[in-house]
């Protein structure tokens, strides 16, 4: 084993493939990062680009269906693939906690919304049911449910869908997580209501400064907000940056892409200006060469080495890293001569 | 809640009422009649219709229809032409038995039906799990009665450690304040009586149980399953619970509903159904005695019996809708 990092979270050459009777599955295939504490993460990418998969590994809850796990997840020194599962048990809910994607579903509907932060609470902290009760009114409050008090003997299909979504964070911020993930926080909610709940986490965040990870497939959500970004593309990252990086100098095709299909408030929501044709890849007959290459308009300026040779993540200036067979002065002349005109004339 | 109670309990007027009627017709339109049953086949038509005239049936059926249902408010169900008894006093006799019988069948279904297909489905794909789906086929298919006879052959009559037929051994000296015989041998203090209630309770109560068991199995199997896979499962332990925890008070609450459901479906197919098995262990019970009512004609007793059943298992399934609002808020508030 190597030594621990610096980083309060670092992952190294996290793989988490699962069996199947079709063949194994890739979800997540060989994904580095690192994230200190108080700074934000964005994850993004296309559906089954392997986003929960990550964020469930790193929690240590990918077990179903008899998952593979190899590589390293560090948490503040401490290594957690290859921990005993009950001591990663103790972490959860208190050193790390999830927000998750669908809040209907992932609470639980028999008990009231108060019971369930009454019962994350009570697991990391020996206190009376009516001291943590307490504290869950608080924590109701603070998140913006209005009446905290009454609310809280509510079940979850009482609630609305943006107030599920912020029980939902009251919950998993009832033991002040120093690392929080966010799976798509705010994908079935308003725009009024997304931008609150992110504000209200992004707040949170710096009171108890911790470590955030953004989970989303819409550049848009994350572009304030992260201080990183990281994009993936069939369980592996293909783009590493800044949010500068990746807004102002981005250099992967898909990345392109992506920012290309972003919703923009001053066009029509159907109107994409760069689509990405195609379907994301199948994770267990991933395509030769580069994963993105059926979908890929540059094919051409790779000396055909697109579709036999696998790409390395490298790094192109100070921390920006990319995954792609261009050299770095033609992807930034595409950038800069083509696609940057195209996204700005219209 | 209260006020669903009352309302289904006011539903059982219209039910109870069609029902009655219906099984009015139905003891009527059976061929021949208590008369002849009673004579036997050699009676002369003179002596059917004094019989018939001493029992009321010579009228039309809606008067003895009224008559019946005016002496049923007043707690008469009227005599039993085969055992000229009255029907309540019979009923009184043979339902605690049967009670009894159906209670210890279920207690075995769910003692030993819930924790098997709980764990088949946390070992899904083990040979705990096929052997469960395996066994749990045969114990629908076996006939009861063949089920019944091998268990008798065995553990009564080559092995010897359990009784053979009845309800009690006839040389105790016991007394039966209650008519539950387990209950007696307790309430009267009487362990030895107690006991021997009990070992005539084993073998008819699995021979009953066996059915249902197959049943609470499989339910059991698939809606843990089905459970294990919520997403709320999932945020319980990214909470950081611990398993056992998880299991009671996240998943086996929820696997519940459809368990209870089945237990009251069984549960009054239970006391209709112990026929078989009283017949094998010549058990003293409500369903032998309604075999026996049929094949006399006896429509007082069937009547009375019948009815008593539809009551007792209206009642059942109420319980199970009153466990439902206590267990899932959702259904609560609805
Ligand atoms: N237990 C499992 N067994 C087999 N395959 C799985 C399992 N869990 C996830 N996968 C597969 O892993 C891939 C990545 O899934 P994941 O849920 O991480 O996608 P995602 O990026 O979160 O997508 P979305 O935006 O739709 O939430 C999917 O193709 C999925 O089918
Ligand atoms: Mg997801």
């Amino acid at each position: 084993m190597t030594t621990p990092p610096q980083s309060f979270l670092e992952l190294r050459d996290l793989r988490i493939h699962f069996p199947t009777e079709d063949g194994l599955v890739k979800s997540v295939d060989g994904l580095s990062f690192k994230l200190d504490r108080g700074k934000t993460l964005g994850i993004v990418g296309e559906s089954g680009s392997g986003k929960s998969v990550t964020s469930l590994g790193i929690l240590g809850l990918h077990k179903g269906g008899g998952a593979k796990i190899s590589g390293e997840i560090w948490l503040d020194g401490e290594e957690l693939v290859t921990a005993d599962q009950d001591h990663v048990r103790t972490l959860r809910g208190k050193k790390m906690a999830m927000i998750f994607q669908d809040p209907l579903s992932s609470m639980h509907p028999y008990y009231s919304v108060g019971a369930q932060i009454i019962e994350a609470y009570r697991i990391h902290h020996k206190v009376s049911k009516a001291v943590a009760r307490k504290h869950a009114i608080d924590l109701l409050g603070r998140v913006g449910i209005p009446q905290p008090d009454k609310r809280v003997d509510d079940y979850p299909h009482q609630f609305s869908g943006g107030m599920r979504q912020r029980a939902m964070i009251a919950m998993s911020l009832s033991c002040d997580p120093e690392l929080l993930i966010a799976d798509e926080p705010t994908t079935a909610l308003d725009v009024t209501v997304q931008a609150q709940i992110l504000d209200l986490m992004t707040d949170l965040q710096r009171e108890f400064n911790s470590a955030l990870i953004i989970i989303t497939h819409d550049l848009g959500v994350v572009a304030e907000l992260s201080d990183d970004i990281l994009v993936m593309y069939g369980g592996k990252c293909i783009e590493y940056g800044s949010a500068e990086d990746i807004f102002y100098r981005p250099e992967h095709p898909y990345t392109w892409g992506l920012l290309g299909s972003m919703p923009r408030l001053d066009r029509e929501p159907t109107e994409r200006l760069l689509p990405i044709k195609g379907t994301p890849p199948s994770l267990i007959n991933v395509p030769s060469g580069c994963a993105f290459n059926p979908r890929c308009t540059f094919t051409d300026r790779t000396e055909g080495r697109s579709t036999s040779e696998v790409p390395e993540l490298a790094e192109t200036e100070g921390g920006h890293l990319v995954r792609c067979h261009m050299s770095r002065e033609e992807r930034r002349s595409i950038w800069d001569n083509e696609i940057k005109p195209m996204m700005e004339s219209t | 809640m209260l006020r669903f109670v009352v309302r289904r309990l006011a539903l059982l007027v219209p039910i109870l009422l069609g029902l009655s009627i219906l099984l009015f017709l139905w003891v009527r339109a059976l061929p021949g009649g208590p008369a002849e049953a009673l004579l036997g086949e050699r009676a002369t038509p003179e002596a059917v219709e004094r019989v018939r005239r001493l029992y009321g049936l010579d009228r039309p059926w809606y008067e003895q229809y009224f008559t019946w249902v005016g002496n049923l408010l007043r707690g008469d169900l009227g005599v039993s032409t085969r055992t000229q008894h009255p029907v309540l006093e019979e009923l009184l006799r043979t339902f605690p038995a049967t009670m009894e019988l159906a209670l210890t069948a279920m207690i075995f279904a769910v003692g030993v039906g819930i924790p098997l297909g709980y764990f088949a489905a946390r070992r899904h794909g083990s040979w705990l799990d096929h052997l469960s789906v395996a066994g749990s086929l045969f114990g629908i298919t076996i006939p009861v009665f063949f089920l019944g006879y091998m268990l008798k052959f065995v553990f009564a009559e080559k092995l010897g450690i359990l009784p053979t037929d009845g309800r009690q051994d006839p040389l105790l000296d016991v007394v039966h304040p209650t008519g539950f015989y387990v209950l007696d041998g307790l309430v009267s203090g009487n362990l030895e009586a107690f006991a021997d209630a009990f070992q005539h309770l084993i073998l008819p109560g699995i021979a009953l149980g066996t059915i249902p068991l197959a049943i609470v199995v499989r339910i059991t199997r698939a809606s843990v399953l089905d459970v294990l896979h919520e997403d709320y499962v999932r945020t319980a332990e990214a909470k950081g619970l611990k398993p056992a925890t998880i299991r009671g008070r996240h998943v086996l609450r929820n696997a519940m509903l459809p368990i209870i459901t089945i237990i009251g479906l069984q549960v009054g197919l239970l006391l209709g159904g112990a026929v078989l098995t009283e017949t094998v262990f010549a058990f003293p019970g409500f369903g032998k005695f309604i075999a026996d009512s049929i094949m006399a004609r006896d429509y007082a007793v069937l009547q009375g019996f019948i009815l008593f059943t539809a009551v007792v298992f209206v009642l059942v399934n109420l319980l199970v809708d009153i466990a439902y609002g206590l267990i899932d808020p959702r259904v609560r508030v609805a």
